[in-house]
């Protein structure tokens, strides 16, 4: 079973296809990520051939010059030879070509990735990283949300990318999504661009790739790539007021006269919190703990039972709320489509 | 000046481990701690890196078993954090950096026919401070938490990104144990780098000119200047973290306005340049040793002092390619990319001259040689990778994912580890008068071999798809399984093959074949004192008269030094042609 997951992953990584590993370097869905794999080709053919010229001359010599007891001269040191000029300069200088060469086609990439001309219908998103989560902002469509990041395909013949200004709100993170594009480090005290634009629709994954502390491994990204209608149909949902059903006033009231107030927002209530999550319409993402697993009610009250049930060293303090009052925030919060 | 090296038959030890001279244990033990011989200076250097080997192989070992598979409870994250931080801190600068300096201050007054090195009390000096630092490192998994009790390691890795080692997110004294010892071990290292200068500048015997250095000591001479330049800056970047930490400075304090960039341009200032200070001792050893065992001279020396000498200078340049994801802009990752692809023509120039010194050679298969064999194999490879890692938008990808973890532990275990073995193959005779047994040697080179290239052939691949390195587990739907298996399965074999080192060392000092002054059939002056070497190393000082002395001694009717002066290494053909 190993082995055969195991050549289905060298197949993958041969044929270079999108397959079963959904983080594979060499399955680009976007121009950045492209243009690295095309690059990387290069690269990986130039560094391929050197690899076999210098390995067979190694194995040549090592059988060609043996040293053989039963031969006459076995005695006998060989002759031996301190140097030569030209064939040093020979090895001097055609390695300098070649880096010459790959010098120039990475300066290109350089150049046109990250001095891209950005088209002024762009989308816009600040991206704050915490220990340990992402929060997205979209100042444009007046859009908080965290740890789903929602962006619009892009079509190639109308360029639409989305541009990500990022900051980090305490420590280093590093934000990478390896089949849109490269990463780019989240540092606090400073501002970092990176765009990307993935054509197909679907879900781009990744974490962070920036050690941030003790929750580090469960930074996890998603990027969710949709078409104008779905897009649309997101943002008119996410721009609506948090949902207030009468039938989870219960949960509500635990939730208002709680901690909870002090580190999250929810908008139209008194919970202003800004420290984690903006929970205005958790109830309609895929996940929660940053990525970690599905947004489901048990899944849900686990988490604010005592959230190291899923990543220990998370910074919210476990609630020792009890049973009811569980239950209570629990339909609450999924409620908040 | 003729070649003249009295051999001091008067003094060779006749038995080993003759029982007339037993001393008290008590006797024993005050004759090394206050020594300032720098034979048995670099024997404890050795000794206490081979000891944190085992430790932080261990914990190596540790961090594989919870990688093994995915979402594995094995350690807390907490732990892990700390195993990789303790890991790659110790491997560095209890491991590398003193194993290093071991070999050359046991080797290089011998090679260059000194009786000590130029200043014996600060070699004791610098080994003890550097010994202490690492005695403090490990003290921190009993007091890293403060005074309340029980204690944690650092968890903040290796180069300890700012503003994480503030302390308000890094509460407790572990970060501090990780400052103080780096400090301590950062002069005991500025000590003896500046021994080495001063004995290479300084103590050559007569006819030793700078253009008849041996290999070895050129190398440790470049790596000695570089750890100048390199060492600064991470002890002042140490004394700014402190001032933070407790003085309210707010140098890497970010809250107040202090720059997170500022600590990744001064530790990988000193970080890169601290990978050539590793690397250029193998580079070394494989000078002294790849020509032995081909029984040929070194194919190009000049150009072998020149490349590394051209590495020691570009190596300063290229520290911002650890910091191409950072956001430093176009201009300056195109700068740092040259920089980086421009050190892999010296360092190419090296592989070359190594395959021309084996090429028409009568090459011998020892253990040393067979490591030496795969230092060169498995270096090219590392350079290759380095190569792919120095094109930015590549490293934008593979940046601190399992590749790059792969990349230079490739060039840490997979070059200078191997070489290692190789020195400690050929050496260990020199040292201890008795040789290595050549069938554990076997052995342990391709156990060592196959471990090695399961776990960091391997590693490469997760790197590709995209997993991030330091994270203590990983989610099961990103393909990353199988390969961790293999890498783990990988280590427990390179955990066997160590062990079967261990055994060896201690099997052969007690048991192994004698050695003999010169059991390779050398040619450095080391090889022309007994095995051990006297104290004071040469009776007489020896006056040699080319690079290899003792060719020059076995070979009268052709010596060396007929063939090595001007560029074109043939000036006796037209001598004898005119």
């Amino acid at each position: 079973m190993f082995l055969s997951q195991g050549w289905r992953g060298i197949a993958a990584i041969m044929l270079s296809g999108p397959g079963a590993d959904p983080t594979n370097i060499f399955a680009p869905a976007g121009t950045p990520a492209h243009s690295i794999f095309s690059l990387s080709l290069l690269v990986l053919s130039v560094t391929g051939a050197i690899f076999l010229g210098v390995t067979g001359t190694l194995i040549y010599v090592l059988v060609r010059y043996r040293m053989r007891k039963n031969s006459p001269d076995a005695d006998q040191e060989p002759p031996q030879i301190y140097g030569s000029n030209q064939i040093e300069l020979s090895w001097t200088v055609i390695p300098i070509l070649i880096v010459v060469m790959l010098f120039l086609a990475t300066t290109r990439v350089i150049y046109t990735t990250e001095n891209a001309r950005r088209p002024k219908d762009a989308l816009n998103v600040t991206v704050v990283a915490h220990q340990f989560w992402w929060e997205y902002r979209y100042p444009s469509l007046g859009i908080v949300t965290a740890n789903e990041l929602h962006v619009p395909i892009s079509d190639p013949k109308h360029p639409m990318p989305t541009y990500l200004t990022m900051s980090s709100a305490d420590v280093d993170h590093s934000f990478w999504v390896p089949r849109l594009a490269g990463k780019t480090d989240l540092i606090p005290n400073k501002v970092n661009t990176m765009w990307i634009d993935p054509q197909q629709p679907g879900l781009y994954l990744g974490q962070c790739a920036q050690y941030c502390g003790v929750q580090h491994a469960k930074m996890l990204i998603r990027v969710y790539a949709d078409t104008p209608q779905q897009f649309a149909a997101w943002v008119a949902n996410q721009q609506r007021p948090a949902v207030d059903d009468t039938a989870v006033a219960e949960g509500r009231e635990v939730f208002m006269h709680n901690a909870c107030i002090s580190c999250h927002t929810i908008d139209g209530t008194v919970a202003t919190g800004r420290f984690g999550p903006n929970l205005t319409h958790v109830g309609s993402r895929d996940t929660i703990a940053s990525g970690s697993v599905a947004n489901n009610p048990a899944n849900l009250r686990r988490f604010i039972e005592d959230p190291a049930n899923f990543k220990p060293g998370a910074l919210m303090p476990p609630m020792h709320l009890d049973s009811h009052d569980l239950d209570a925030v629990t339909a609450y919060l999924t409620s908040l489509k | 000046m003729a070649t003249h090296i009295p051999f001091d038959q008067a003094h060779a030890p006749e038995e080993i481990g003759d029982k007339t001279q037993r001393k008290l244990w008590l006797e024993v033990l005050h004759e090394w701690v206050t020594t300032v011989d720098h034979k048995k200076i670099g024997m404890m250097y050795i000794g206490y890196a081979l000891f944190f080997l085992v430790v932080a192989g261990f914990e190596a070992l540790l961090m594989r078993i919870q990688l093994a598979v995915p979402n594995n409870s094995f350690v807390s994250p907490e732990v892990f954090n700390g195993l990789f931080t303790m890991h790659g801190t110790t491997m560095v600068f209890f491991v590398g950096m003193p194993i290093l300096f071991g070999f050359g201050n046991y080797l290089i007054p011998l090679m260059i026919g000194a009786r000590d090195m130029a200043f014996p009390r600060l070699n004791a000096f610098s080994f003890w401070i550097s010994a202490f630092g690492g005695i403090l490192l490990y003290y921190s998994y009993i007091g890293g938490s403060g005074l309340y009790g029980a204690g944690s390691a650092p968890d903040v890795g290796w180069f300890a990104y700012a503003p994480l080692t503030a302390k308000v997110f890094s509460p407790g004294h572990s970060t501090d144990y990780w400052t103080l010892s780096l400090l301590l071990t950062g002069i005991g290292t500025i000590g003896t780098a500046l021994n080495i200068v001063a004995t290479i500048i300084s103590m050559r015997c007569p006819g030793m000119k700078m253009s008849r250095l041996p290999l070895l000591p050129w190398l440790y001479l470049v790596t000695s200047g570089l750890t100048f330049v390199a060492v600064g800056p991470l002890t002042a970047a140490q004394i700014m973290l402190m001032l933070d930490r407790y003085l309210g400075s707010h140098f890497f304090d970010t809250q107040a306005g202090g720059s997170a960039v500022l600590w990744m341009h001064f530790f990988w200032i000193f970080g890169h340049p601290e990978v050539y200070i590793l690397v250029l001792p193998a580079f070394a050893f494989a000078n002294e040793i790849i020509p032995v065992f081909s029984r040929k001279a070194i194919f190009g020396y000049p150009a072998m002092v020149a490349a590394s000498v051209g590495i020691g200078f570009v190596s300063l340049s290229v520290w911002a390619h650890h910091m191409f994801t950072v956001g430093l802009g176009a201009a300056e990752n195109t700068f740092f990319v040259l920089a980086t692809m421009a050190i892999s023509v010296p360092t190419g120039i090296k592989i070359f001259n190594w395959l021309a010194t084996l090429w028409g050679g009568k090459i011998q298969f020892t253990s040393s040689m067979m490591f030496a064999i795969a230092f060169l194999f498995q270096f090219l490879i590392a350079g290759l990778t380095g190569i792919m890692l120095s094109v930015a938008p590549f490293d934008w990808q593979l940046g601190n994912s399992y590749f790059v973890v792969a990349h230079f532990h490739y060039v840490l275990v997979g070059a200078i580890l191997f070489m290692l073995f190789s020195a400690f193959y050929y050496w260990y005779p020199k040292m201890t008068g008795r040789m290595l047994s050549e069938k554990l040697g076997k052995w342990h080179f391709w156990l060592f071999l196959i471990g090695f290239h399961l776990t960091f052939d391997f590693m490469h691949v997760p790197g590709l798809l995209g997993m991030p390195r330091r994270i203590y587990t990983y989610e099961a739907d990103r393909g990353w399984m199988i390969w961790n298996m293999i890498i783990s399965s990988g280590a427990l074999v390179q955990a066997v093959a160590t062990l079967l080192f261990v055994y060896n060392m201690v099997w052969s000092y007690f048991k192994g074949p004698v050695a003999g002054p010169d059991p390779w059939d050398a040619w450095t002056l080391e090889w022309a004192t007994p095995s051990p070497p006297p104290s004071y190393n040469f009776a007489e000082t020896p006056e040699v008269s080319s690079r290899r002395p003792l060719w020059d001694l076995k070979h009268p009717d052709d010596p060396d030094s007929d063939y090595e002066i001007g560029p074109s290494h043939r000036r006796r053909a037209k001598e004898e042609s005119a």
